[in-house]
């Protein structure tokens, strides 16, 4: 260290400060606040998934501080919107850890936008929850993520649809990287079953008419049919496949339909009956979603709680979590909170019980078979503790603490 | 058997699409050759009024046939008399003009109805032929195609307000000198042309989820039918649309989506190499 005569100076004026008025300076400190950082799409294509995750950001933020913060301090949010947008997700990451100093990042909604920060985050050791159901594989120590990957619905979801339907799948899915992976996916799980897939057609995200592919489905006559269909155009399916009169013949379930509350777009008629498995639906009845529900109502308006979606939760769950690693530690210190949550820390949430794995650092979950009926997501059955298995096949944190990237997961 | 009559009812229906997406730019680009790239979120804004008017309580085929088209066809006016009318004859002019102005569509319907899905049930249940279920949604879409094709041709053929606007499109100047204003006569044609882009985003509304971007899917292969079409309207719209129709669903259906959409492009990059001038340009030469 270099002595100059300016940070004598300085460090002359700051003790003179102190010696004059310590009090004050100690109270200042007290109040001090923690800084959670957020940078959520909220604006743009993506608002329907961005704007309930912020209304949850928000009363996670307000329930914390209403019940006097933590370790004595209260918790500031301080939130950028990326508008959509990928490129304002590297400044935003770089602002949240050079300017405003967080203490944690809580952000990213699609894939390309949590590989966006998630480096500038490790490389600023600043903690980064990714709090969003994904494609699974991401291996980093830095990196926590809180939302479901395929297999742990996939798992539960298909030995129930084959036990009810049969056991020829015909797979429908989007032509990107997650709807890849889900097909490979559902076909293990339904050939592990002693299942058969009859076919697998994959649809670029702007294709809306399904007049033949509706069609081929009946020439091949499955058991029935999985769709990992995304988006507004891919929409158009379930419209068309209600219209043709197919919903009595052969049965559907979906690994997407209703994550963006689809299930509202949809009429009872185009809807019912289609089987998804999720980690959220705010029709669960537990103690903990009353809560929850009554306290959202209560901050953002009851008219707003259908609107709750999966990814809300989880962020809200994700907040929760470090919330309870950084009383657990006594410090909101990267390596102190890490290791308060590698030593499997656990919350009951909304969703139910969330616990940190400590090998992959992704989350151990409920996960809940759900039923289309009347615009709203009943819930058939509920799975306790459901592990990240996928990620769990090629990710080892504890075996190799500093690997850092996303695999691609081989079935 | 079965799996036959459900193919060629397929292609039909695929052919109708081409149809009713295209004709309301024939009208505006093949006529009036104001390269029209709003032509999407005309459609787009059709689709919203039906929907709208479904809501508010109207009858779904009234709501589809009359005031999706209306209310797109004063949308099609206003933007007539305050941007386009400055800009005949200019058509790089026109494209970024009506470039912006989809932007604009899109992000006011952002706006005003957020960037969610919606859309209504279809109005006609699905039947049975033989051992298929088949939308009964696709005989509706492909009788609305019939019945245009039809009108369309009735009215530039035999009656005079088709003749003067064909006339009009053909010399505005001599259209002039015999006592036509060619002002008006743009006006009423951009009209029609924006109230056939509302009908075509009107029927097929039910049949779709609808997002504000969701006109921006059509107007690719809008322009490549009207193109490939070449400079007749109605017969050009038809033979593009059946080869387009034909080739894009027999693809689809023997191997897939994607491969059904790369056979339409592949077809419309032989077809303008081959036939530069359109379809129209060397078969049915001077019809309509």
């Amino acid at each position: 260290m270099t002595i100059s005569r300016r940070t004598i100076l300085k460090s002359a004026a700051a003790g003179s400060a102190v010696l004059a008025s310590p009090a004050f300076i100690r109270n200042a400190f007290a109040a001090d606040p923690i800084k959670l950082g957020t940078v959520f799409d909220i604006s743009g294509i993506f608002d329907a998934y961005g704007k309930p995750i912020d209304m949850a950001v928000k009363l996670a933020v307000k329930q914390i501080n209403d019940g006097g913060g933590l370790l004595g301090r209260p918790v500031e949010h301080i939130g950028y919107d990326t508008q959509s947008n990928m490129a304002l997700y590297t400044q935003y990451a770089q602002q949240l850890t050079r300017q405003d100093k967080v203490d944690v990042v809580h952000g990213g909604i699609l894939s390309a936008s949590r590989e966006a920060i998630r480096q500038t985050l490790r490389r600023a050791n600043t903690l980064y929850f990714y709090n969003i159901q994904y494609e699974g594989g991401v291996c980093d120590r830095n990196c926590f993520v809180t939302g479901v990957t395929p297999a742990q619905t996939t798992e539960v979801q298909i030995p129930y649809t084959m036990e009810k339907w049969g056991k020829k799948v015909y797979i429908l899915a989007a032509d990107y990287n997650y709807g890849q992976l889900m097909a490979r996916w559902i076909q293990k799980y339904f050939k592990d079953g002693g299942g058969e897939t009859v076919a697998v057609d994959f649809f670029p995200l702007d294709v809306s008419d399904f007049g033949s592919t509706i069609t081929k489905i009946q020439t091949a006559a499955p058991d029935m049919v999985y769709s990992a269909l995304v988006g507004g155009a891919h929409l158009s399916f379930y419209r068309q496949w209600a219209a043709a009169g197919m919903k009595s013949r052969i049965p559907l379930a979906s690994t997407t339909l209703g994550v963006g509350s689809e299930h509202l777009v949809l009429t009872p008629e185009e809807g019912d009956g289609i089987v998804v498995c999720y980690n959220y639906s705010p029709e669960l009845d537990t103690p903990a979603n009353k809560a929850f529900t009554a306290a959202w109502g209560e901050m953002h308006g009851a008219e707003t709680v259908p609107n709750i979606h999966e990814l809300a939760v989880s962020n809200y769950q994700g907040i929760l979590l470090w919330a309870e690693a950084v009383k657990a530690a006594g410090s909101v210190e990267q390596a102190k909170v890490i290791e308060a949550l590698d030593g499997g820390l656990s919350l009951d949430g909304p969703a139910g019980k969330v616990t940190i794995d400590p090998k992959t650092h992704h989350a151990t979950l409920d996960v809940h078979l759900m039923e289309m009926r009347g615009q709203k997501l009943n819930v058939l059955q509920s799975f306790g503790a459901r592990q990240p298995i996928d990620t769990q096949l090629v990710c080892d944190l504890v075996a190799n603490p500093d690997d850092n990237q996303q695999y691609e997961i081989k079935i | 058997m079965d799996l036959a009559a459900v193919f060629i009812l397929e292609i039909l229906y695929s052919i109708a699409v081409l149809v009713l997406i295209s004709a309301g730019l024939a009208v505006v680009f093949g006529m009036m050759r104001v390269i029209n790239l709003a032509h999407g979120e005309f459609m787009m804004m059709g689709g919203y009024a039906t929907i709208m008017a479904v809501q508010a309580g109207v009858n779904v085929y009234i709501a589809m046939l009359i005031v999706a088209p209306l209310v797109v066809g004063v949308i099609g006016l206003i933007v007539e008399r305050l941007v386009i009318r400055f800009l005949y004859g200019r058509l790089v002019d026109t494209m970024l003009a009506t470039w912006g102005l989809s932007l604009a569509f899109t992000g006011a319907a952002v706006m005003i109805f957020g960037n969610t899905t919606t859309g209504v049930s279809t109005p006609i249940s699905g039947f049975t032929l033989g051992a298929y279920q088949i939308n009964g949604y696709n005989f509706f879409i492909i009788i609305v195609s019939i019945l245009l094709l039809v009108a369309a041709y009735a009215i530039l053929r035999g009656t005079r307000l088709g003749l003067v606007a064909r006339g009009t499109m053909q010399s505005a100047d001599m259209a002039a000198a015999l006592g036509y204003s060619p002002d008006r006569v743009y006006m009423s044609t951009f009209f029609v042309g924006s109230a056939l882009a509302g009908l075509a985003g009107g029927v097929l509304a039910p049949l779709v989820g609808l997002v504000p971007t969701w006109g921006s899917a059509y107007i690719a292969k809008a322009f490549i039918t009207v193109i490939s079409g070449g400079a007749s309207i109605v017969l050009g719209l038809l033979s593009s649309a059946t080869v387009f129709g034909l080739v894009s669903q027999t693809f689809t259906f023997l191997s897939g989506p994607v491969i059904g959409e790369v056979a339409l492009l592949v077809t419309a990059i032989i077809l303008l190499r081959l036939l530069p001038q359109g379809i129209t340009g060397r078969f049915f030469k001077g019809r309509l």
